[in-house]
């Protein structure tokens, strides 16, 4: 099977071999532009005007789901033969961040069936796994999603209490447990479910991966949860009371389910960081528009220093944040170590996205507050992007982790010489 | 029987783009300004993709006139579906300089040497609303032209255009032999999307470049624009009393009626 070939060795950052030279971020090629602008033309006239109506409703999607499909954009890495767009990464940050900026619950919907669905399966299946389990969904015509969570540990992910023991003679495994929080729970045909399979090893060692159709007996759905934000998606808990699989459900090997989990968040990262870019994009603009329109003192408050304080720190913030996604995302097409550089991209832009939604609704005053404008609407739907897939405490964990273990010789300034006088 | 499409399509200034006049007041401002394929021409691809889908039509070469950014407008309408580009570079600037007549002549050219069975055309560009190319290039050809179509329908023997069009007193169906010129109303279709693999696809699809000034055609304008002023700033409106003042001011003072 075919294992993304990823360096295991810590590059430093000025040795990193990136897929294109730093100079090329001033421009993006004309190929990426192109997508950029089909998926934004795309977001402003099918999702911006639904996207209202999406969280009023707590509605999935569907006609824009579809539609999304139909362009390629649910199995947007994959390749051809499997049904898929066959673009790359930077190409998928693009998209998810324009049509994160038009609906953020159809970009998390997008998000979570690429990285967390089709992204394992790709990487980690037989080609017959691929085959049933990944091109019906690359064309988008099913959705796909992921359980790692449980109620017992987020975090923790070492600690999975959800079991699968195999037969020893028929070899089929049989599932026990619960997983929580899983984005597009009730709208998934399928499901990549993380399961102890030898409580005697370490976390690390004692989890492995399977493909569980939602329709195989035993397999249930908990409620659906009724969330502050990216209200169109369905988040609930998959409940599996002796769910029986036969021998090939196992993804990749026994024993590789936690390494696979966190190869997969950490491709996630750049999808959930380009969301929370377009959560954040849509707050700004929002404040642009409603500061050059809005006149109080006798002229439009974009005069005012106040004001201007506030959209330059958004507009830097977002900035910021989408170069070192897109250099996560660059490196990741390099085939280069980029967990380090995800995971500040995902803490980044998920603050940028907490950040511009908050001031958007202190520049739009009592209209920020209402439903009639679409910033109360951003943020709440940014205020999630910093606890899933990795909570900001987790990515800290993760780069502290990185930068401490690089290899690098660290200056040795010498203390200045005392003078006598 | 193969049927060739042609289709003209021209990079212009975005039509949400907020468009300024330039200090100099010689024209619009196009530094920094985000360009597009103008929408009639984006139509335009769409009726030839149709075609194709369709079975009318066998190929649809997509021709551009312009600087070096009209590669984009080219590769958009490949990753519609038009299958390979023509680009005639020049870098006039296409709202002013590059005149219809111009336009005409270099389409002219490309007809010449591509045989097409059909040219389709946006009604007018967004920049200079001339709507003249499709029309003198049909003089010069001497071809039978349908401007304005709202719908097209092509014969089973592909000899025939039937096209409705429309007028400023509704709509009128007419019938064109081939070759024609066609160019496309706002009504005629809704432009697809590209899709992510057909983007992908564009990128190996042929586009050739032409030196327009190596074909030996007079291009100069034969319209030079003076200066370039914004519409006046909108006054408030008034009140009138009855309909008998609201149509005396329509008639002598707003001379719109």
């Amino acid at each position: 099977m075919a294992l993304r070939a990823v360096s295991k060795r810590i590059v430093s950052p000025h040795l990193a071999r990136l897929s294109r030279p730093i100079s090329s971020y001033a421009d993006l090629s004309d190929e990426n532009k192109m997508i950029r602008d089909m998926a934004r033309q795309f977001a402003e006239a099918e999702l911006m005007p639904i996207a209202g109506n999406v969280d009023a409703k707590h509605e999935f999607p569907t006609n824009a789901i579809k539609a999304m499909g139909e362009l390629g954009f649910m199995g947007i890495n994959i390749k051809e033969e499997y049904g898929g767009a066959g673009m790359d990464t930077l190409a998928y940050a693009l998209a998810m961040e324009e049509i994160s900026r038009g609906c953020a619950s159809s970009g998390v919907i997008m998000s979570a069936h690429n990285s967390l669905y089709c992204s394992p399966v790709n990487n980690f299946g037989t080609k017959e796994q691929k085959e049933e389990f990944l091109t019906p969904y690359a064309s988008g015509n099913k959705i796909g999603c992921f359980g790692l969570s449980e109620p017992g540990n987020g975090s923790d992910a070492g600690a999975a209490s959800t079991t699968a023991t195999q037969d020893d003679v028929s070899g089929d495994w049989t599932l026990n447990g619960t997983k929580a929080w899983i984005t597009n729970a009730h709208d998934s045909s399928c499901s990549v479910i993380f399961a102890t399979t030898d409580k005697s090893l370490p976390g690390s060692k004692a989890i492995s991966a399977f493909i569980v159709p939602t329709n195989t007996p035993g397999f249930s759905l908990g409620a659906k949860e009724d969330k502050l934000g990216i209200r169109g998606s369905s988040t609930g808990n998959l409940i599996m009371e002796n769910v029986i699989l036969p021998s090939n459900a196992l993804l990749g090997k026994q024993g590789s389910g936690f390494k696979i989990a966190m190869m997969t968040l950490d491709g996630g990262r750049i999808g959930i960081a380009s969301q929370a870019l377009g959560i954040a994009q849509a707050a700004l603009e929002c404040a642009l528009k409603y500061s050059k329109e809005r006149v109080a003192f006798g002229k439009p408050i974009s005069g005012m220093f106040a004001i201007q304080n506030k959209l330059s720190e958004m507009g830097c913030k977002v900035e910021a944040a989408r170069l070192l996604t897109w250099r996560a995302a660059a490196l990741k097409d390099a085939g280069v170590d980029y967990s380090k550089e995800a995971a500040m991209a995902k803490l980044c832009a998920s603050e940028a996205a907490t950040f511009c939604g908050h001031q958007a609704i202190q520049v739009l005053g009592g209209m920020g507050f209402v439903s009639d404008m679409p910033a109360e609407r951003h943020y709440r739907d940014a205020r999630i992007t910093e606890i899933y897939e990795g909570t900001s405490e987790i990515q800290h964990v993760v780069i502290a982790n990185k930068l401490l273990r690089e290899d690098i010789a660290y200056a040795n300034p010498a203390p200045p010489t005392k003078h006598t006088h | 029987q193969k049927m060739k499409v042609i289709v003209g399509v021209k990079r212009v200034i975005d039509y949400a783009a907020k468009v300024r006049v330039a200090t100099n007041k010689s024209g619009v401002e196009l530094n920094n300004v985000k360009m597009s394929l103008n929408p009639f021409c984006e139509i335009a691809v769409e009726e030839a993709i149709r075609m194709k889908e369709k079975k009318s039509a066998s190929e649809v070469v997509v021709v551009s006139v312009g600087p070096k950014g009209a590669t984009e407008q080219i590769r958009q309408a490949l990753a519609m579906g038009a299958d390979r580009g023509i680009h005639i570079q020049t870098d006039m600037r296409l709202d002013q300089e590059l005149q219809p007549l111009a336009v005409a002549k270099l389409l002219k050219s490309v007809v010449d040497t591509e045989a097409p069975n059909v040219v389709v055309l946006g009604k007018q560009s967004i920049d200079g609303d001339c709507a003249q190319t499709g029309p003198m290039l049909a003089s010069m050809l001497k071809w039978p032209q349908a401007t304005f179509a709202c719908k097209v329908d092509v014969s089973e023997d592909k000899s025939k255009f039937t096209v409705e069009r429309e007028t400023d007193s509704g709509t009128e169906v007419i019938e064109v032999n081939a070759p024609a010129i066609i160019t496309a109303d706002l009504r005629l279709n809704e432009p697809r999307y590209a899709t992510l693999p057909n983007i992908m696809k564009a990128k190996k699809k042929k586009v050739e470049t032409i030196d327009a000034a190596s074909l030996g055609i007079d291009l100069a304008p034969r319209i030079t624009v003076v200066e370039v002023n914004e519409p006046p700033a909108r006054k408030g409106g008034i009140m009138v009393e009855d309909v008998d003042t609201l149509v005396d001011k329509l008639k002598n003072t707003a001379a719109v009626i």
